[in-house]
């Protein structure tokens, strides 16, 4: 035993040395907050009790209260419903307007480097100048859009970031147009990675266009659409800028999605108990859903995610 | 682990293989350039209405009696203001933004080399336990880490500071380096190392002297990226920077429009100001950025 460990730390001693600083510094900026985050989860933590440089902590552990009661609010049904339609019609437009731009992309097409290098323009410019703009755009009453549908005959367009479902549809459509370009290019990376000669074999055996998108093409894309889709599932459930400056997750928390209704409750509210624990329970649906996506992933044959 | 050369991993850059035309009608060409068309009209119209409206002033903007696509009489003054007022604010908030990003890079890519590095050539015990925890971190919603390194940051008397907001961004900027450059690492030929090994280089002088020279591509994509994510962060900035001259861009922008009176000419302006660099940057480098990005999922 004595030697087996000695044997084994001479083999790996340059590994573990070359890990050190990395596990210093994320013990001390992500272990630790997260304990620390953890344990304000059970407290009653606000503005006045959580104490600072020059005013010692007074708050109480309260067990699962907190807990309790988001799990138990209709705010958080309300939140919880908008973020998995956020979540899953962004994502979905992501992909399908992706793959069609992609497929056009493949084709011999002239202007083809043009196209694409105005295509990727959303995902060049910085996304927080993007929401700034979208809500431009979306203004009431002299945006962009208010002043066109009015000008072709709508006298009394809605005010897209007033009413609760426009302001919805809103923020969703500046997403959607935000995530298409990387879905389109990493999408395109993986048609231009499949075997053309698997495309001329199946047309020589009489498929057409249709069966060989459906039987060749698709399947020689899943593994980089995987890939792609749990990083877009990944980011959408996270994306703060988008809502926090269009809506600021309003009218009336209509647009609240988990990462700007979290903020709020700490930021706004000050309740920082009560966000810590929506902290931990957001943590856990990532971990879960992660866990449960590389599941279904491995279930189906394809290796991704190390 | 993937032995590869790094160029011949398929990128969306790479030449069309040469195929058949196949016999495409000419109303299908049309039709296709037709919504591509399209496509590029929704995809730059939001930029091309912030510039447009930069060069208008106030009331051209506010007045919604007519649809006017170009303004009514150009002006510069909008760039002017956001230049120079307020001691010019906009500079500094530049700046800053600039500075945090950079350091921000500067940590995440020096701290993750040498750990990207050892879970690429190396399956220590624990291995697979080192690797989870790096793409956990990455994708960790800022929720969880918000208040706590608030915390911290209140009682350590960092508010306001840059130091402070380097730290927070490298909670999500180590992890993702490390992710980054081990998948770029894995696409580097082990035999270039065993023979750097042979000719009497140390681990560490392998690494530093073979690999890392090699691997300026991958390096540069995963600064690219880091930084990037810093200079678009908004809700650490927004609770760290609590004065109006140590805002970075995303919170100093904000000023303009969530005030009563909403300026959106001096924030369409100023929107250009930064945009201009970020797209050039951007379509210069993007022949290797989802290449970049995907590698490290897509082969473990």
């Amino acid at each position: 035993m004595r030697r087996r460990l000695r044997r084994g730390y001479a083999q790996w001693w340059f590994a573990y040395a070359m890990l050190v600083p990395v596990a210093i510094v994320m013990g001390l900026l992500v272990f630790y907050p997260l304990v620390r985050g953890i344990l304000f989860s059970f407290t009653d933590a606000n503005q006045y009790s959580i104490g600072n440089k020059f005013q010692p902590s007074s708050y109480n552990y309260i067990g699962l209260r907190n807990f309790r009661d988001i799990l138990r609010s209709d705010e958080f049904r309300r939140v919880a419903g908008f973020t998995a339609v956020w979540t899953i019609v962004n994502v979905f437009f992501h992909f399908t307007i992706g793959l069609v731009l992609a497929l056009a992309l493949n084709r011999t097409l002239r202007f083809r480097g043009t196209y694409r290098m105005l295509l990727m323009v959303p995902w060049a410019v910085p996304s927080f100048i993007s929401a700034f703009a979208w809500r431009f755009i979306f203004n009431n009453p002299y945006g962009f859009l208010d002043q066109l549908l009015q000008s072709i005959g709508w006298h009394d367009p809605p005010a897209f970031l007033g009413d609760p479902v426009w302001a919805k549809v809103s923020v969703i459509m500046t997403n959607v147009w935000l995530g298409v370009p990387f879905m389109m290019v990493a999408l395109l990376g993986g048609l231009q990675a499949i075997d053309q000669d698997l495309l001329d074999a199946a047309e020589a055996d009489g498929a057409n266009a249709w069966q060989r998108f459906w039987n060749v093409t698709l399947p020689g894309l899943r593994p980089v659409a995987a890939t792609v889709v749990l990083l877009g599932l990944i980011w959408t459930f996270n994306m703060f800028n988008v809502i926090y400056l269009i809506t600021g997750g309003g009218p009336a928390d209509a647009t609240q999605i988990f990462a700007t209704f979290a903020y709020q409750d700490a930021f706004v509210f000050k309740l920082y108990g009560q966000a810590s624990a929506y902290g931990v329970i957001i943590l856990s649906m990532l971990l879960v859903f992660g866990g449960f996506y590389r599941w279904a992933i491995a279930r189906m044959g394809e290796e991704t995610w190390a | 682990m993937t032995v590869a050369d790094p160029r011949a991993v398929p990128t969306a850059r790479a030449q069309p293989r040469k195929r058949r035309r196949r016999g495409r009608s000419r109303p299908m060409s049309f039709l296709l350039h037709l919504s591509l068309l399209g496509a590029v009209v929704i995809a730059i119209f939001p930029v091309f209405w912030i510039a447009i409206n930069s060069f208008k002033n106030y009331n051209d903007i506010v007045n919604h009696t007519t649809l006017s696509i170009l303004p009514q009489d150009w002006t510069l003054s909008n760039y002017r203001h956001v230049l120079g007022a307020e001691n010019h604010v906009f500079l500094t908030w530049l700046w800053n933004s600039v500075a945090i990003a950079l350091m921000t890079t500067a940590v995440g890519v020096f701290l993750a080399a040498t750990a990207g590095y050892a879970l690429s050539r190396y399956r220590f015990p624990g291995y697979r336990a080192a690797l989870n925890s790096f793409l956990v971190t990455q994708m960790f919603p800022a929720a969880i880490l918000l208040v706590p390194i608030y915390n911290i940051v209140v009682h350590l008397g960092l508010l306001n500071t840059k130091t402070a907001l380097v730290l927070a961004y490298s909670t999500v900027a180590v992890p993702f380096c490390v992710w980054m450059l081990k998948g770029y690492f894995d696409t580097i030929p082990i035999s270039l190392e065993e023979a750097g090994r042979i000719d009497g280089l140390s681990p560490f002088g392998t690494f530093w002297r073979i690999v890392v020279p090699l691997s300026l591509p991958g390096l540069a994509v995963t600064c690219f990226y880091t930084f990037i994510t810093a200079w678009n962060e908004v809700a650490f900035a927004n609770i760290i920077l609590i004065q109006n001259n140590s805002y970075t861009l995303p919170v100093g922008l904000r000023t303009y429009v969530f005030q009563f009176q909403q300026d959106w000419q001096y924030l369409t302006a100023g929107a250009v100001l930064v945009t201009i660099p970020a797209v050039i940057v951007f379509l210069l480098a993007q022949r290797y950025l989802v290449s970049g990005l995907t590698r490290g999922g897509v082969k473990g």
